[in-house]
């Protein structure tokens, strides 16, 4: 890496177990302001894992975490809000029974000067900024288990950029949507670049991630095969990685590339 | 960026518009739910007014009617937020069978010998002790639940058994009465009763709020630019509003004391008895009060306030309230210890309903609480529940049995009825629901 600027974030050397299996071992990976990293690897290599300790949804065992540089304590998703990480999980973390608005601002209500919940002033700022992401999104009134998958993906990154995040991590962003939602969701990546914010794209289908991301990181095994420029490799070269841990000679071999006879 | 499904059910909203009856319901936004509801209670009711030739629907039972509910539908309302949070409480009728027999022990035979006999603070004393000890059973339960990870259904099946055993110890069995004068208003009867002039007052008072809140939500919407619903739905619903309470109010209105009492009263107060007798009406039962008040707060919080929101979401989507940051143990701890500060304010009404303290007082409301906020549209699976549905579940469980204790039902027989209808309502909202996806 010959970047000089300070990385947004540092994961270095995490490790975590479960029942004596090492879900995560030895990994480290960075990510620059306005940098897009995909996460890369088959399902069970650790990369959900490994982000999910970054996101505070699990404790690490080993290892650091630096946030612009600053060694960074995050202990429950609480924890990790407070550094600007946001996460919109996989599993589309909403509550499905109720609307959109109250999704969006989930455990950080507005409320009114008596200290009640303030849903006209929710649904307006809901309005707002869903319709930014989504112009098409009418349905306020309804609770979230009605919606489409594109449209419940959409009220997961409203509600990421609703908060300022700094660091958005996105776990399979597109795995759950049909083409067109997924060029919107790429649109929307690239404003949120243009932001200076630091994504995290986690996929193990490279043809999802590969022409948004700025730089590619590899799993195997919970450690980390390498990292590479996707300007420096070809999709083939990464998926030899993915698959068989074989590092190309312009990526940077980390702890978990195939020793070379 | 055409969003095909959502252009698909703006469609297929359009075309349900075009069906007057759908129409009238989507411009008022009244629960389709809750009217079926009414609907099917309706139904029980003039049934049973037909089948007990005329008895059923006079001023008379459904007075009776609306204090026997009472203390269930306080429990049911909490019963709804456990039942949300994908939890259940067993133990709630032997929390107030005990939280009873202490408010009892206190009032009967602590706090005369303390205050002297009648002393004017030994209720407020007493129904204060009551709530905190309710509320620190279900604080007990609930981080026991929340932190220790033990199934709600163990603890508080354990609770169930541990409180009523408790109970028993508290007086070796002896029953406790006669409860305090003030104390016993709490249960109503004829001296329980805010009478006619007090009735109407919060009649009005009822009507001023349901006037106030629609126009309120109309002046908050048109602040924000939302759609509004048309003005002819508004007027019609302030309407309905009105005519119901204030229907509910004379009702409770004709409903004179008894003969004996009134002419007690007239003695006392230097009254010339009439010819054809004194007609002093009830009105609102205090535990009816308690309760409405108690619907009230329980719908401010579970719709208005953060908590509530919390409850739901965690019902709706246990991880995603955690990754949230939502507190869910804390959450949970409070659900459960408001769910034991209700089960005081039932054992308040119960204790001084029957103006006694007994040993197996609340056995079995555990199962009509439940049965109550189920049939009341309370979804078991979590996450889908109002007060109000609960409430009015609570209306039709007591309808039920009033109704057959009327017609001179046998109580075994009385049971097997009340089974059937709760799986009968039960799989009925499967169905509507089902319908509804």
């Amino acid at each position: 890496m010959t970047e000089q600027r300070t990385p947004l974030v540092e994961m270095k050397n995490i490790s975590i177990s479960f029942g004596g299996i090492h879900a995560v071992d030895n990994a480290s990976v960075d990510l620059y302001p306005g940098e897009v990293v995909a996460l890369l690897g088959h399902n069970g290599a650790g990369k959900s894992t490994l982000i999910k300790i970054l996101s505070g949804a699990y404790r690490r065992d080993a290892g650091e975490i630096l946030i612009n540089g600053e060694p960074a304590e995050i202990n429950n998703p609480r924890d990790a809000k407070k550094y600007g990480i946001e996460t919109i999980y996989q599993t589309l973390a909403v509550a499905d029974n109720v609307d959109a608005a109250a999704n969006l601002y989930l455990g950080r209500e507005l409320r009114t000067p008596w200290g009640t919940l303030d849903d006209v002033a929710m649904e307006a700022k809901a309005r707002e900024v869903m319709g930014r992401l989504n112009p098409n999104f009418q349905r306020f009134k309804e609770p979230v288990k009605a919606l489409s998958g594109g449209q419940r993906q959409s009220v997961a990154i409203a509600r990421a950029i609703l908060f300022n995040a700094r660091i958005l991590i996105m776990d399979e962003p597109t795995a759950a949507l049909g083409p067109q939602e997924t060029a919107q969701v790429g649109e929307l990546i690239k404003q949120l670049k243009r932001e200076g914010i630091g994504i995290f794209l986690i996929s193990h289908d490279i043809h999802d991630v590969f022409d948004l991301a700025d730089r590619v990181s590899v799993m195997k095994n919970g450690q980390v095969v390498g990292h590479a420029r996707t300007e420096d490799v070809t999709k083939d070269e990464v998926l030899g990685m993915i698959i068989m841990g074989k590092v190309p000679p312009k990526a940077i071999p980390g702890p978990g590339a195939m020793q070379m006879a | 960026m055409a969003d095909t499904t959502d252009t698909a059910h703006f469609n297929r909203a359009r075309n349900a518009a075009e069906s007057p009856v759908k129409r009238f319901f989507r411009a008022t936004e009244i629960d389709t739910r809750l009217l079926g509801m009414v609907g099917a209670m309706l139904i029980i009711w003039i049934g049973f007014d037909f089948l007990s030739n005329g008895l059923f629907l006079t001023p008379r039972n459904l007075w009776n009617l609306s204090v026997q509910t009472a203390s269930i539908a306080v429990m049911a309302t909490g019963m709804v937020l456990v039942i949300v949070t994908r939890n259940i409480d067993l133990s709630v009728g032997s929390i107030l069978g005990f939280v009873g027999m202490i408010m009892g022990v206190l009032q009967a035979e602590l706090l005369p010998q303390l205050l002297g006999f009648n002393h004017p603070a030994t209720w407020i004393i007493t129904l204060l002790a009551g709530l905190a000890l309710g509320a620190a059973i279900g604080a007990l339960h609930g981080m026991i639940i929340a932190f220790l990870n033990v199934p709600s259904f163990i603890v508080t099946l354990g609770g169930l058994l541990v409180w009523r055993g408790a109970t028993w110890f508290v007086t070796s069995g002896r029953t406790v009465a006669p409860m305090d004068a003030t104390f016993r208003l709490m249960g109503g009867g004829t001296e329980g009763s805010i009478g006619a002039t007090a009735s109407w007052i919060v009649g009005l008072i009822a009507c001023l709020a349901i006037v106030v809140s629609i126009l309120n939500a109309r002046k908050q919407r048109k602040r924000f630019g939302f759609p509004r619903r048309p003005v002819w739905a508004e007027y019609l619903l302030s309407a309905v509003g009105c005519l119901l309470v204030l229907g509910a109010v004379t009702i409770a209105n004709s409903y004179p004391w008894p003969t004996n009492i009134a002419r007690r009263y007239a003695e006392a107060n230097g009254i010339a008895w009439p010819e054809g007798g004194l007609f002093i009406a009830h009105g609102i039962a205090i535990p009816v009060l308690i309760a409405i008040v108690i619907g009230i707060v329980m719908t401010f919080i579970s719709t208005r306030l953060r908590f509530g929101r919390y409850v739901f979401a965690i019902g709706g989507n246990p991880e995603a309230a955690e990754l949230a940051g939502i507190k869910t143990r804390w959450v949970t701890v409070r659900i459960f210890a408001l769910m034991g500060m209700l089960c005081a304010v039932a054992a308040a009404i119960s204790t001084a309903r029957l103006n006694a303290a007994t040993n197996a007082q609340g056995e079995l409301d555990e199962l009509y609480t439940i049965a109550a906020a189920v049939i009341g549209g309370t979804s078991l699976a979590g996450g889908m529940g109002t007060i109000a549905g609960a409430m009015l579940g609570a209306l039709v469980m007591q309808s039920l049995q009033s109704g057959m204790v009327l017609l001179g039902i046998d109580s075994p027989l009385q049971r097997i009825v009340v089974g059937v209808v709760l799986v009968t309502a039960v799989w009925l909202d499967t169905v509507y629901r089902a319908r509804a996806k």
